[in-house]
């Protein structure tokens, strides 16, 4: 019994409703059973409903309404101010094209997503292999590698807001004595702002890391052992193949959530030095909210950042996918 | 680099103990002089970088009440940067009140409609439930801004807009994908002979959710309620566009607000309190709810 568990896991609740109703179902006449089950199946459609109608109201209002809506401000013209002023097709989407932003915060934003990903899923794997057994000092450095996650990112920018000034910072010295600043350069600005990411989300790609790498049974480390594989083999042959389905989730949350990046940058740098680190939600609140005031050009930004997500989500899946093959 | 770090736990043990008991039986427990002296690198390295982690937040409570030039607190140790903060604008404890509101209502909101909707997907066949259900697991495809902005339209033709309520609305909303899903699974991982049983017995289904299976998803409640709090004590961006009145600011707003208020010098020092008013209640909660907080990432982790 024990060594067939797995596979038996994978399908308990049909054979446990089965086991339920060849139990319960002698206990009454056939034919009045069957047809209180029907009634029954009604109401409980009836209930079902009433339980999730919550949900539904939330999903519909503050979901799909705003999704309809973005797509309809999207093809109209629509001032901040004014509201509404009738259909416009295809203004909004060639002055969002246009902007004397967009080129420069598409490439920014992919180049800071890049680096992100690739540091995140990096240090989070390696912080997982680290402390992946338990023992009360790995539990310890857990915890450490964890607690940044519990602050907001807000707040995570607001401190190393203070942390990189060259006024207040403990580094001032050091800041000082080698003539730059963590926020003075672009390149120096990105890198700092990358550093502030990945201490913020490190523990959380580790945590995801662990769950992957739990999932790996043992006795394949056990075979690779006995076939004299070296740790590093171990590693790339055994370990990164079985993690594939984890690397496929952690870089689309990554990608994802890199490619709307805003708090970290509208607090820590507000898009300087000279413009250099303007994200794409960052030119949506721009030309919503700040000056241009128009919220039909960003409702087109929005529906094309959307499209971009949906198509990049599907391709990275599809990509994984097809390497398992 | 890392993949050398990685292999020096294993020199002792067992190369990776997985399994849902991930302890390495055979361990020599490192007791012996060689095995210490085997582990001191790794304990010291493991050591530095956790430290790594710590430090910023350590370095901020301290500097939020040493002293510092150019701000209120400029001879010896105190919480003179703490009376800046109490002091700007409407006062923190205004923006206090505010952000506990909002926190709360979001965290109520997301408990009831999670509960009442992870019961209907889990135990109930009704038509449009697989279409409802992706539909609230869509919501977290779609980048935040790109509901934002027509929120900001639609909460204003309701009256909701620059409103603390407008505001955990739409916070509960995105925060019902995690929600729905993590209340979901944990009703379905309680059997159904329980609340069948109750339901024979002549309770009715509220009843039998009430009274049977409400004990069964606590833990389930506690993670979705911590994560609601956390999401909403924290988020920046929905009260940035949704509210634009100063009396109605959330703190982290007041906090990234009162960089630069004063002539436009930054006040580094009520910047840090600040920080430590925001960071305090996350850090608490983090420490007492450890398992539920590492428990939803994993759920996170599992669906993939």
């Amino acid at each position: 019994m024990p060594p067939r568990k797995p596979s038996l896991d994978r399908s308990p609740a049909p054979e446990k409703r089965k086991v339920l109703m060849t139990v319960t179902a002698p206990s009454r006449p056939p034919s009045a059973a069957m047809r209180g089950h029907a009634r029954r199946r009604g109401r409980r459609g009836l209930l079902g409903w009433l339980y999730a109608t919550p949900t539904a109201v939330f999903v519909g209002a503050l979901f799909v309404v705003p999704l309809l809506l973005v797509v309809k401000m999207s093809l109209s013209r629509w001032p901040l101010l004014t509201g509404d002023q009738g259909i416009n097709v295809p203004d909004n989407f060639t002055k969002a094209v246009d902007h004397r932003f967009f080129t420069d915060s598409v490439v920014f934003t992919v180049k800071y997503t890049v680096l992100a990903t690739v540091l995140l899923l990096a240090l989070g794997l390696g912080l997982a292999l680290l402390v992946q057994e338990s023992s009360r000092w790995n539990s310890l450095l857990r915890a450490s590698f964890l607690i940044p996650s519990a602050l907001g990112l807000a707040s995570a920018s607001l401190l190393f807001y203070v942390l990189y000034s060259p006024y207040a910072s403990p580094l001032a010295p050091v800041m000082e004595s080698l003539g730059f600043t963590f926020l003075g350069s672009p390149t120096a600005a990105l890198l700092s702002t990358t550093f502030l990411i990945v201490w913020r989300y490190a523990g959380f790609y580790m945590v995801l890391m662990l769950v992957g790498l739990q999932g790996i049974p043992a006795d394949v480390y056990e075979a690779a052992r006995s076939d004299g594989a070296s740790r590093w083999q171990t590693f790339t042959k055994v370990t990164l193949p079985l993690l594939r389905p984890t690397l496929a989730l952690t870089t689309v949350l990554c990608v994802t959530g890199s490619l709307l990046a805003f708090e970290q940058f509208y607090i820590l740098t507000k898009g300087g030095p000279d413009n250099s680190t303007i994200t794409v939600v960052q030119l949506i609140y721009m030309v919503a909210f700040q000056g241009q005031n128009d919220l039909g050009v960003a409702a087109a930004l929005s529906v094309i950042v959307l499209l971009a997500l949906i198509v990049m989500n599907a391709l990275q899946l599809r990509a994984f996918r097809t390497e398992e093959r | 680099m890392v993949a050398d770090f990685r292999s020096r736990p294993a020199t002792a043990d067992e190369p990776a103990a997985p399994g849902t008991a991930p302890t390495a039986p055979a361990r020599s427990n490192g007791v012996t002089v060689a095995g210490i002296a085997l582990r001191t690198p790794y304990w010291v390295f493991t050591g530095a970088v956790g430290l790594i982690f710590l430090a910023p937040l350590v370095w901020t409570a301290v500097a939020s009440v040493a002293p510092q030039a150019g701000t209120n607190q400029v001879d010896g140790w105190g919480l003179g940067n703490y009376e800046t903060l109490a002091n700007y604008q409407a006062g923190i404890w205004r923006y206090l009140a505010n952000s506990t509101l909002v926190s709360l209502l979001t965290v109520a909101l997301t408990l009831l409609v999670s509960l009442l909707g992870g019961y209907a997907f889990a135990r109930f066949r009704f038509p449009g439930r697989n279409l409802l259900f992706l539909l609230t697991l869509a919501i977290l495809m779609v980048p935040y801004a790109t509901l934002l902005i027509p929120l900001y339209v639609l909460l204003n033709e309701v009256g909701l807009q620059n409103s603390l309520v407008g505001v955990a609305l739409v916070l509960t909303m995105f925060q019902l994908p995690f929600a729905t899903f993590l209340m979901r699974i944990s009703f379905e991982a309680v059997p159904r002979e329980l609340d069948e049983a109750a339901l024979v017995d002549g309770c009715s289904s509220f009843g039998a959710l009430w009274r049977v299976l409400l004990p069964a998803v606590k833990p389930g409640l506690i993670t979705v309620g911590l994560f609601a709090f956390l999401a909403a004590w924290n988020d920046f961006m929905a009260p940035l566009i949704l509210i634009n009145d100063s009396e109605r600011m959330t703190l982290p707003l007041a906090v990234s607000n009162l960089r630069g208020q004063v002539q436009g010098v930054v006040d580094y020092g009520a910047t840090e309190a600040g920080v430590v008013v925001l960071a305090l209640p996350c850090i608490v909660l983090f420490l007492l709810l450890q398992r539920h907080y590492v428990r939803g990432f994993m759920s996170g982790a599992l669906k993939g």
